[in-house]
Protein backbone atom coordinates (compact mmCIF):
# COMPACT_ATOMS: atom_id res chain seq x y z
CA UNK A 1 0.00 0.00 0.00
CA UNK A 2 1.36 3.46 -0.83
CA UNK A 3 1.99 5.55 2.26
CA UNK A 4 0.08 8.63 3.30
CA UNK A 5 0.97 11.98 1.82
CA UNK A 6 0.92 13.18 5.44
CA UNK A 7 3.66 11.18 7.08
CA UNK A 8 2.58 11.82 10.67
CA UNK A 9 -0.75 10.13 9.85
CA UNK A 10 1.15 7.04 8.74
CA UNK A 11 3.18 7.16 11.96
CA UNK A 12 0.05 7.36 14.07
CA UNK A 13 -1.44 4.27 12.42
CA UNK A 14 1.82 2.38 12.95
CA UNK A 15 1.88 3.48 16.59
CA UNK A 16 -1.67 2.20 17.03
CA UNK A 17 -0.61 -1.23 15.72
CA UNK A 18 2.39 -1.23 17.99
CA UNK A 19 0.21 -0.57 21.03
CA UNK A 20 -2.25 -3.31 20.05
CA UNK A 21 0.63 -5.77 19.64
CA UNK A 22 2.00 -4.76 23.02
CA UNK A 23 -1.39 -5.10 24.67
CA UNK A 24 -1.95 -8.48 23.01
CA UNK A 25 1.44 -9.68 24.22
CA UNK A 26 0.61 -8.63 27.80
CA UNK A 27 -2.77 -10.36 27.65
CA UNK A 28 -1.13 -13.59 26.43
CA UNK A 29 1.53 -13.38 29.11
CA UNK A 30 -0.97 -12.73 31.91
CA UNK A 31 -3.22 -15.57 30.85
CA UNK A 32 -0.32 -18.03 30.88
CA UNK A 33 0.87 -16.72 34.26
CA UNK A 34 -2.62 -16.91 35.70
CA UNK A 35 -2.97 -20.56 34.85
CA UNK A 36 0.50 -21.25 36.14
CA UNK A 37 -0.45 -19.63 39.46
CA UNK A 38 -3.61 -21.73 39.59
CA UNK A 39 -1.80 -24.93 38.76
CA UNK A 40 1.00 -24.37 41.26
CA UNK A 41 -1.43 -22.87 43.80
CA UNK A 42 0.84 -19.87 44.16
CA UNK A 43 -0.97 -16.80 45.61
CA UNK A 44 2.11 -14.61 45.14
CA UNK A 45 2.29 -15.28 41.45
CA UNK A 46 -1.48 -14.71 41.29
CA UNK A 47 -0.96 -11.30 42.89
CA UNK A 48 1.59 -10.43 40.20
CA UNK A 49 -0.98 -11.13 37.51
CA UNK A 50 -3.46 -8.83 39.24
CA UNK A 51 -0.89 -6.03 39.31
CA UNK A 52 0.22 -6.65 35.72
CA UNK A 53 -3.38 -6.27 34.53
CA UNK A 54 -3.16 -2.56 35.32
CA UNK A 55 -0.73 -2.15 32.44
CA UNK A 56 -3.33 -3.63 30.09
CA UNK A 57 -5.99 -1.24 31.39
CA UNK A 58 -3.66 1.72 30.89
CA UNK A 59 -2.93 0.66 27.32
CA UNK A 60 -6.64 0.36 26.61
CA UNK A 61 -7.23 3.92 27.75
CA UNK A 62 -4.22 5.11 25.77
CA UNK A 63 -5.46 3.44 22.57
CA UNK A 64 -8.98 4.78 23.08
CA UNK A 65 -7.65 8.30 23.48
CA UNK A 66 -5.48 7.97 20.42
CA UNK A 67 -8.38 6.70 18.29
CA UNK A 68 -10.67 9.51 19.44
CA UNK A 69 -7.99 12.06 18.65
CA UNK A 70 -7.37 10.53 15.22
CA UNK A 71 -11.07 10.62 14.40
CA UNK A 72 -11.21 14.26 15.45
CA UNK A 73 -8.06 15.35 13.65
CA UNK A 74 -7.73 13.03 10.65
CA UNK A 75 -11.30 12.02 9.88
CA UNK A 76 -10.12 8.64 8.60
CA UNK A 77 -11.93 7.07 5.66
CA UNK A 78 -12.15 3.69 3.91
CA UNK A 79 -9.42 1.28 5.09
CA UNK A 80 -8.07 3.88 7.53
CA UNK A 81 -11.52 4.22 9.07
CA UNK A 82 -11.79 0.45 9.40
CA UNK A 83 -8.28 0.41 10.85
CA UNK A 84 -8.96 2.82 13.72
CA UNK A 85 -12.37 1.29 14.44
CA UNK A 86 -10.80 -2.18 14.51
CA UNK A 87 -8.14 -0.97 16.96
CA UNK A 88 -10.85 0.49 19.19
CA UNK A 89 -12.82 -2.76 19.23
CA UNK A 90 -9.80 -5.03 19.62
CA UNK A 91 -8.46 -3.02 22.53
CA UNK A 92 -11.68 -3.58 24.43
CA UNK A 93 -11.64 -7.33 23.72
CA UNK A 94 -8.04 -7.51 24.91
CA UNK A 95 -8.90 -5.62 28.06
CA UNK A 96 -11.65 -8.16 28.80
CA UNK A 97 -9.22 -11.02 28.20
CA UNK A 98 -6.89 -9.35 30.72
CA UNK A 99 -9.73 -9.22 33.26
CA UNK A 100 -10.56 -12.88 32.72
CA UNK A 101 -6.91 -13.82 33.26
CA UNK A 102 -6.92 -11.76 36.46
CA UNK A 103 -10.05 -13.57 37.62
CA UNK A 104 -8.42 -16.96 37.02
CA UNK A 105 -5.37 -15.85 38.99
CA UNK A 106 -7.50 -14.71 41.94
CA UNK A 107 -8.95 -18.20 42.21
CA UNK A 108 -5.44 -19.55 42.80
CA UNK A 109 -5.52 -17.87 46.21
CA UNK A 110 -8.94 -19.26 47.06
CA UNK A 111 -8.02 -22.87 46.40
CA UNK A 112 -4.39 -22.76 47.51
CA UNK A 113 -4.98 -25.08 50.46
CA UNK A 114 -6.89 -27.79 48.62
CA UNK A 115 -5.40 -30.56 46.52
CA UNK A 116 -6.41 -30.59 42.87
CA UNK A 117 -7.99 -33.38 40.87
CA UNK A 118 -5.24 -34.10 38.30
CA UNK A 119 -7.32 -34.82 35.18
CA UNK A 120 -9.28 -31.59 35.59
CA UNK A 121 -6.15 -29.48 35.90
CA UNK A 122 -4.59 -31.08 32.86
CA UNK A 123 -7.88 -30.51 31.01
CA UNK A 124 -7.73 -26.83 31.98
CA UNK A 125 -4.09 -26.80 30.88
CA UNK A 126 -5.05 -27.95 27.41
CA UNK A 127 -7.74 -25.31 27.26
CA UNK A 128 -5.27 -22.58 28.20
CA UNK A 129 -2.85 -23.84 25.58
CA UNK A 130 -5.47 -23.68 22.88
CA UNK A 131 -6.79 -20.30 24.02
CA UNK A 132 -3.24 -18.91 23.91
CA UNK A 133 -2.61 -20.39 20.47
CA UNK A 134 -5.82 -18.85 19.17
CA UNK A 135 -5.02 -15.48 20.70
CA UNK A 136 -1.54 -15.45 19.22
CA UNK A 137 -2.91 -16.46 15.86
CA UNK A 138 -5.52 -13.70 15.79
CA UNK A 139 -2.96 -11.06 16.82
CA UNK A 140 -0.76 -12.22 13.94
CA UNK A 141 -3.77 -12.05 11.61
CA UNK A 142 -4.26 -8.43 12.72
CA UNK A 143 -0.61 -7.53 12.24
CA UNK A 144 -0.45 -9.17 8.79
CA UNK A 145 -3.96 -8.12 7.68
CA UNK A 146 -4.64 -11.80 7.05
CA UNK A 147 -8.38 -12.44 6.68
CA UNK A 148 -7.93 -16.16 5.95
CA UNK A 149 -6.14 -16.68 9.21
CA UNK A 150 -8.87 -14.73 11.03
CA UNK A 151 -11.49 -17.09 9.61
CA UNK A 152 -9.41 -20.06 10.76
CA UNK A 153 -9.31 -18.70 14.32
CA UNK A 154 -13.02 -17.99 14.18
CA UNK A 155 -13.77 -21.59 13.15
CA UNK A 156 -11.41 -23.19 15.65
CA UNK A 157 -13.16 -21.59 18.60
CA UNK A 158 -15.51 -24.57 18.66
CA UNK A 159 -12.62 -26.69 19.91
CA UNK A 160 -12.40 -24.53 23.03
CA UNK A 161 -16.16 -24.82 23.43
CA UNK A 162 -15.93 -28.60 23.15
CA UNK A 163 -13.21 -28.71 25.81
CA UNK A 164 -15.33 -26.55 28.07
CA UNK A 165 -18.26 -28.96 27.64
CA UNK A 166 -16.25 -31.96 28.63
CA UNK A 167 -14.66 -30.17 31.62
CA UNK A 168 -18.10 -29.02 32.72
CA UNK A 169 -19.35 -32.60 32.77
CA UNK A 170 -16.24 -33.87 34.48
CA UNK A 171 -16.51 -31.29 37.26
CA UNK A 172 -20.20 -32.01 37.80
CA UNK A 173 -19.43 -35.69 38.21
CA UNK A 174 -16.66 -34.84 40.65
CA UNK A 175 -19.03 -32.69 42.70
CA UNK A 176 -21.66 -35.42 42.79
CA UNK A 177 -19.14 -37.97 43.99
CA UNK A 178 -18.41 -35.98 47.12
CA UNK A 179 -20.00 -32.68 48.22
CA UNK A 180 -16.68 -31.68 49.81
CA UNK A 181 -15.39 -31.21 46.27
CA UNK A 182 -17.97 -28.56 45.44
CA UNK A 183 -15.95 -25.53 46.58
CA UNK A 184 -12.87 -26.44 44.60
CA UNK A 185 -14.84 -27.64 41.59
CA UNK A 186 -16.83 -24.46 41.40
CA UNK A 187 -13.65 -22.39 41.28
CA UNK A 188 -12.25 -24.60 38.56
CA UNK A 189 -15.53 -24.46 36.68
CA UNK A 190 -15.42 -20.66 36.73
CA UNK A 191 -11.83 -20.89 35.55
CA UNK A 192 -12.94 -23.03 32.62
CA UNK A 193 -15.79 -20.66 31.89
CA UNK A 194 -13.33 -17.75 31.87
CA UNK A 195 -11.21 -19.56 29.31
CA UNK A 196 -14.27 -20.20 27.20
CA UNK A 197 -14.97 -16.44 27.37
CA UNK A 198 -11.37 -15.70 26.35
CA UNK A 199 -12.11 -17.81 23.28
CA UNK A 200 -15.20 -15.72 22.56
CA UNK A 201 -13.27 -12.46 22.75
CA UNK A 202 -10.62 -13.95 20.49
CA UNK A 203 -13.42 -14.80 18.07
CA UNK A 204 -14.65 -11.20 18.25
CA UNK A 205 -11.16 -10.04 17.34
CA UNK A 206 -11.14 -12.48 14.41
CA UNK A 207 -14.41 -10.96 13.15
CA UNK A 208 -12.97 -7.47 13.53
CA UNK A 209 -9.82 -8.43 11.60
CA UNK A 210 -11.93 -9.87 8.81
CA UNK A 211 -13.92 -6.63 8.58
CA UNK A 212 -10.72 -4.60 8.66
CA UNK A 213 -9.23 -6.50 5.74
CA UNK A 214 -12.25 -7.27 3.59
CA UNK A 215 -14.64 -4.48 4.54
CA UNK A 216 -17.42 -6.94 5.26
CA UNK A 217 -18.41 -9.26 8.10
CA UNK A 218 -17.68 -13.00 8.13
CA UNK A 219 -20.72 -14.66 6.60
CA UNK A 220 -19.97 -18.37 7.11
CA UNK A 221 -22.02 -20.38 9.56
CA UNK A 222 -20.10 -21.48 12.57
CA UNK A 223 -21.16 -24.58 14.48
CA UNK A 224 -21.77 -23.68 18.12
CA UNK A 225 -19.83 -25.91 20.47
CA UNK A 226 -21.06 -24.80 23.88
CA UNK A 227 -24.30 -26.53 24.95
CA UNK A 228 -23.75 -26.37 28.71
CA UNK A 229 -26.45 -23.77 29.12
CA UNK A 230 -28.90 -26.42 27.91
CA UNK A 231 -27.57 -29.11 30.22
CA UNK A 232 -29.02 -30.20 33.55
CA UNK A 233 -27.42 -33.08 35.37
CA UNK A 234 -29.74 -35.15 37.56
CA UNK A 235 -29.11 -38.07 39.87
CA UNK A 236 -30.62 -40.47 37.34
CA UNK A 237 -27.97 -39.78 34.76
CA UNK B 1 -42.19 -2.42 27.58
CA UNK B 2 -42.48 -2.88 23.87
CA UNK B 3 -39.63 -1.46 21.92
CA UNK B 4 -40.10 -0.36 18.40
CA UNK B 5 -37.30 -0.34 15.92
CA UNK B 6 -37.35 3.02 14.27
CA UNK B 7 -35.61 3.45 10.97
CA UNK B 8 -33.74 6.71 10.83
CA UNK B 9 -35.16 8.52 7.83
CA UNK B 10 -31.98 10.46 7.19
CA UNK B 11 -30.01 7.25 6.83
CA UNK B 12 -32.60 5.30 4.85
CA UNK B 13 -32.12 5.05 1.13
CA UNK B 14 -34.09 7.50 -0.93
CA UNK B 15 -36.42 5.64 -3.27
CA UNK B 16 -35.24 6.15 -6.79
CA UNK B 17 -37.60 6.60 -9.69
CA UNK B 18 -35.16 5.88 -12.50
CA UNK B 19 -32.18 8.05 -13.36
CA UNK B 20 -32.68 11.69 -14.38
CA UNK B 21 -29.48 11.77 -16.34
CA UNK B 22 -27.84 8.96 -18.26
CA UNK B 23 -24.43 9.51 -19.81
CA UNK B 24 -22.87 6.98 -22.18
CA UNK B 25 -19.33 6.98 -23.57
CA UNK B 26 -18.81 10.69 -23.10
CA UNK B 27 -15.48 11.96 -24.44
CA UNK B 28 -14.39 15.57 -24.21
CA UNK B 29 -11.52 17.17 -26.11
CA UNK B 30 -9.97 20.59 -25.65
CA UNK B 31 -8.37 20.94 -29.07
CA UNK B 32 -6.00 17.98 -29.38
CA UNK B 33 -6.05 17.19 -25.70
CA UNK B 34 -8.58 14.65 -24.48
CA UNK B 35 -9.98 15.59 -21.07
CA UNK B 36 -12.61 12.86 -20.58
CA UNK B 37 -12.51 9.22 -21.68
CA UNK B 38 -15.64 7.11 -22.19
CA UNK B 39 -17.55 8.27 -19.13
CA UNK B 40 -20.78 6.35 -18.60
CA UNK B 41 -22.87 7.02 -15.51
CA UNK B 42 -26.47 7.28 -14.32
CA UNK B 43 -27.47 10.14 -12.03
CA UNK B 44 -30.35 9.33 -9.70
CA UNK B 45 -33.42 11.53 -9.50
CA UNK B 46 -34.10 13.52 -6.33
CA UNK B 47 -30.82 12.73 -4.69
CA UNK B 48 -27.37 14.23 -4.29
CA UNK B 49 -24.49 12.78 -6.30
CA UNK B 50 -20.97 13.98 -5.57
CA UNK B 51 -18.08 14.00 -8.01
CA UNK B 52 -14.68 13.71 -6.38
CA UNK B 53 -11.14 13.45 -7.70
CA UNK B 54 -7.87 15.37 -7.86
CA UNK B 55 -7.62 18.68 -9.73
CA UNK B 56 -7.66 18.17 -13.47
CA UNK B 57 -9.34 14.76 -13.26
CA UNK B 58 -12.25 15.86 -15.44
CA UNK B 59 -15.03 16.08 -12.85
CA UNK B 60 -15.81 19.76 -13.55
CA UNK B 61 -15.49 19.14 -17.28
CA UNK B 62 -18.08 16.40 -17.02
CA UNK B 63 -20.34 18.57 -14.85
CA UNK B 64 -20.20 21.28 -17.50
CA UNK B 65 -21.25 18.79 -20.19
CA UNK B 66 -24.58 18.35 -18.43
CA UNK B 67 -25.79 21.87 -19.14
CA UNK B 68 -23.58 22.35 -22.20
CA UNK B 69 -21.47 25.02 -20.55
CA UNK B 70 -18.58 23.61 -22.55
CA UNK B 71 -20.24 24.99 -25.71
CA UNK B 72 -18.94 28.39 -24.65
CA UNK B 73 -15.35 27.16 -25.11
CA UNK B 74 -14.62 27.27 -28.88
CA UNK B 75 -11.98 24.50 -28.95
CA UNK B 76 -14.05 22.13 -26.83
CA UNK B 77 -15.59 19.08 -28.49
CA UNK B 78 -17.96 16.60 -26.81
CA UNK B 79 -18.85 13.15 -28.14
CA UNK B 80 -21.08 10.45 -26.72
CA UNK B 81 -24.58 10.55 -25.41
CA UNK B 82 -26.05 12.47 -22.47
CA UNK B 83 -29.76 12.24 -21.83
CA UNK B 84 -31.94 14.25 -19.48
CA UNK B 85 -35.19 12.36 -18.90
CA UNK B 86 -34.42 10.33 -22.01
CA UNK B 87 -33.89 13.38 -24.19
CA UNK B 88 -30.51 13.79 -25.90
CA UNK B 89 -29.21 17.15 -24.68
CA UNK B 90 -26.73 17.39 -27.57
CA UNK B 91 -29.54 17.12 -30.11
CA UNK B 92 -29.10 19.90 -32.71
CA UNK B 93 -32.77 20.90 -32.31
CA UNK B 94 -32.42 21.42 -28.58
CA UNK B 95 -32.66 24.96 -27.23
CA UNK B 96 -29.55 25.43 -25.09
CA UNK B 97 -31.02 28.39 -23.21
CA UNK B 98 -34.00 26.27 -22.24
CA UNK B 99 -31.68 23.41 -21.23
CA UNK B 100 -29.79 25.72 -18.88
CA UNK B 101 -33.08 26.74 -17.28
CA UNK B 102 -33.76 23.05 -16.62
CA UNK B 103 -30.21 22.41 -15.44
CA UNK B 104 -29.20 25.22 -13.08
CA UNK B 105 -25.67 25.86 -11.89
CA UNK B 106 -23.97 27.25 -8.81
CA UNK B 107 -20.28 28.12 -8.94
CA UNK B 108 -17.34 28.04 -6.60
CA UNK B 109 -17.23 31.78 -6.09
CA UNK B 110 -20.61 33.36 -5.33
CA UNK B 111 -21.38 35.49 -8.38
CA UNK B 112 -24.57 37.46 -7.90
CA UNK B 113 -25.47 39.92 -10.66
CA UNK B 114 -24.61 43.53 -9.79
CA UNK B 115 -28.29 44.12 -9.19
CA UNK B 116 -30.69 44.07 -6.25
CA UNK B 117 -31.38 40.90 -4.30
CA UNK B 118 -34.85 40.85 -5.84
CA UNK B 119 -33.57 41.26 -9.40
CA UNK B 120 -31.01 38.49 -8.97
CA UNK B 121 -33.81 35.99 -8.43
CA UNK B 122 -36.37 37.62 -10.75
CA UNK B 123 -34.03 37.80 -13.75
CA UNK B 124 -34.30 34.17 -14.87
CA UNK B 125 -38.08 33.79 -14.57
CA UNK B 126 -38.51 37.10 -16.39
CA UNK B 127 -36.36 36.23 -19.43
CA UNK B 128 -37.91 32.76 -19.62
CA UNK B 129 -41.41 34.23 -19.25
CA UNK B 130 -42.30 31.99 -16.33
CA UNK B 131 -44.64 34.43 -14.61
CA UNK B 132 -47.58 36.47 -15.91
CA UNK B 133 -47.85 39.30 -13.43
CA UNK B 134 -45.76 41.34 -11.04
CA UNK B 135 -47.60 39.69 -8.16
CA UNK B 136 -46.76 36.21 -9.42
CA UNK B 137 -43.12 37.19 -9.87
CA UNK B 138 -43.02 38.65 -6.36
CA UNK B 139 -44.37 35.39 -5.00
CA UNK B 140 -41.87 33.33 -6.97
CA UNK B 141 -38.93 35.46 -5.78
CA UNK B 142 -40.12 35.14 -2.22
CA UNK B 143 -40.61 31.39 -2.40
CA UNK B 144 -37.17 30.86 -3.97
CA UNK B 145 -35.50 32.96 -1.28
CA UNK B 146 -37.46 30.98 1.29
CA UNK B 147 -36.38 27.64 -0.22
CA UNK B 148 -32.79 28.85 -0.27
CA UNK B 149 -33.09 29.62 3.44
CA UNK B 150 -32.35 33.29 2.84
CA UNK B 151 -35.72 35.03 3.10
CA UNK B 152 -35.62 35.65 6.85
CA UNK B 153 -32.27 37.37 6.53
CA UNK B 154 -33.13 39.60 3.56
CA UNK B 155 -36.92 40.14 3.51
CA UNK B 156 -36.64 43.80 4.53
CA UNK B 157 -33.89 44.70 2.07
CA UNK B 158 -34.78 43.10 -1.24
CA UNK B 159 -33.85 46.30 -3.07
CA UNK B 160 -30.31 46.32 -1.76
CA UNK B 161 -27.54 45.01 -4.00
CA UNK B 162 -26.91 41.25 -3.84
CA UNK B 163 -23.20 41.92 -3.75
CA UNK B 164 -23.62 43.56 -0.34
CA UNK B 165 -24.47 40.24 1.31
CA UNK B 166 -21.95 38.04 3.10
CA UNK B 167 -20.25 35.26 1.12
CA UNK B 168 -22.52 32.56 2.50
CA UNK B 169 -25.62 34.66 1.87
CA UNK B 170 -24.44 35.42 -1.66
CA UNK B 171 -24.05 31.70 -2.34
CA UNK B 172 -27.56 31.02 -1.08
CA UNK B 173 -28.76 33.90 -3.26
CA UNK B 174 -27.14 32.15 -6.23
CA UNK B 175 -28.96 28.96 -5.26
CA UNK B 176 -32.25 30.93 -5.06
CA UNK B 177 -31.44 32.34 -8.51
CA UNK B 178 -30.74 28.83 -9.82
CA UNK B 179 -34.04 27.38 -8.58
CA UNK B 180 -36.06 30.37 -9.82
CA UNK B 181 -36.19 28.94 -13.34
CA UNK B 182 -37.75 25.76 -11.88
CA UNK B 183 -34.91 23.45 -12.92
CA UNK B 184 -34.89 19.68 -12.51
CA UNK B 185 -31.18 19.49 -11.94
CA UNK B 186 -28.82 21.74 -9.98
CA UNK B 187 -25.10 21.49 -10.71
CA UNK B 188 -22.83 22.76 -7.97
CA UNK B 189 -19.15 23.28 -8.68
CA UNK B 190 -17.41 23.45 -5.29
CA UNK B 191 -20.17 25.62 -3.86
CA UNK B 192 -18.70 25.84 -0.37
CA UNK B 193 -14.98 26.19 -0.98
CA UNK B 194 -15.11 29.95 -0.37
CA UNK B 195 -17.42 29.73 2.64
CA UNK B 196 -16.82 29.50 6.38
CA UNK B 197 -17.99 26.37 8.27
CA UNK B 198 -21.33 27.84 9.37
CA UNK B 199 -22.19 29.10 5.88
CA UNK B 200 -21.07 25.70 4.55
CA UNK B 201 -23.37 23.92 6.98
CA UNK B 202 -26.26 26.12 5.83
CA UNK B 203 -25.65 25.26 2.19
CA UNK B 204 -25.35 21.56 3.06
CA UNK B 205 -28.60 21.69 5.00
CA UNK B 206 -30.16 23.39 2.02
CA UNK B 207 -28.98 20.64 -0.33
CA UNK B 208 -30.55 18.10 1.98
CA UNK B 209 -33.89 19.90 1.75
CA UNK B 210 -33.69 20.64 -1.98
CA UNK B 211 -33.02 17.04 -2.93
CA UNK B 212 -36.70 16.25 -2.31
CA UNK B 213 -37.52 18.25 -5.44
CA UNK B 214 -34.29 18.48 -7.41
CA UNK B 215 -31.54 16.26 -8.66
CA UNK B 216 -28.28 17.68 -7.36
CA UNK B 217 -24.74 17.06 -8.52
CA UNK B 218 -21.91 18.54 -6.50
CA UNK B 219 -18.22 18.70 -7.33
CA UNK B 220 -16.23 18.91 -4.13
CA UNK B 221 -12.65 18.57 -2.94
CA UNK B 222 -13.77 17.86 0.59
CA UNK B 223 -14.13 14.12 1.18
CA UNK B 224 -16.06 14.85 4.34
CA UNK B 225 -18.49 17.05 2.46
CA UNK B 226 -19.09 14.37 -0.17
CA UNK B 227 -19.61 11.83 2.62
CA UNK B 228 -22.01 14.15 4.44
CA UNK B 229 -24.24 15.40 1.66
CA UNK B 230 -24.43 12.80 -1.08
CA UNK B 231 -26.18 9.49 -1.53
CA UNK B 232 -23.93 8.46 -4.41
CA UNK B 233 -20.32 9.30 -5.11
CA UNK B 234 -18.35 9.11 -8.34
CA UNK B 235 -14.56 9.16 -8.34
CA UNK B 236 -12.75 10.56 -11.40
CA UNK B 237 -9.07 10.21 -12.13
CA UNK B 238 -7.07 11.21 -15.21
CA UNK B 239 -10.22 11.84 -17.21
CA UNK B 240 -11.80 8.49 -16.40
CA UNK B 241 -14.64 7.55 -14.14
CA UNK B 242 -12.90 5.08 -11.84
CA UNK B 243 -15.68 4.10 -9.48
CA UNK B 244 -19.24 5.12 -8.76
CA UNK B 245 -21.35 3.76 -5.94
CA UNK B 246 -23.34 4.24 -2.81
CA UNK B 247 -21.60 6.97 -0.75
CA UNK B 248 -21.60 4.75 2.32
CA UNK B 249 -19.78 2.02 0.41
CA UNK B 250 -17.30 4.39 -1.28
CA UNK B 251 -16.18 5.87 2.04
CA UNK B 252 -16.12 2.70 4.13
CA UNK B 253 -15.21 0.02 1.60
CA UNK B 254 -14.26 1.32 -1.85
CA UNK B 255 -13.87 -1.44 -4.46
CA UNK B 256 -11.13 0.24 -6.45
CA UNK B 257 -7.65 0.70 -5.06
CA UNK B 258 -7.23 4.10 -6.70
CA UNK B 259 -10.42 5.31 -5.03
CA UNK B 260 -9.13 4.09 -1.69
CA UNK B 261 -5.74 5.72 -2.15
CA UNK B 262 -7.35 9.01 -3.10
CA UNK B 263 -9.91 9.29 -0.33
CA UNK B 264 -7.43 8.25 2.34
CA UNK B 265 -4.84 10.75 1.14
CA UNK B 266 -2.33 8.25 -0.24
CA UNK B 267 -2.12 9.59 -3.76
CA UNK B 268 1.37 9.78 -5.23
Amino acid sequence: MPIHTVKSYEDELALLDKKIAQMGGLAEHNLAQAFDALQRRDPRQAEMVVVADQAIDLLERDIEEQVIEMIARRQPLANDLRHVMAALKITSDLERIGDLAKNIAKRAGAIAEVSHPKPVISGLGRMVELALKQLKSVLDAYADHDAERAIEVWRDDQQIDAMYNSLFRELLTYMMEDPRNIGLSTHLLFGAKNLERVGDHTTNIAETVHYLVRGEPITDDRPKGDDTSLTLVTKHE
Amino acid sequence: MEHQIVQDASIAEVPVAGPTITARDVNVFYGEKQALFDVSVDINRNSVTSFIGPSGCGKSTFLRCINRMNDTIPICRVTGDIRLDGENIYDTDLDVVELRARVGMVFQKPNPFPKSIYENVAYGPRIHGLTRSKKELDELVESCLEKAGLLKEVHDRLDEPGTGLSGGQQQRLCIARAIATRPEVILMDEPCSALDPIATAKVEELMDELKANYTIIIVTHSMQQAARVSQRTAFFHLGKLVEVGDTRQIFTNPRNKRTQDYITGRFG
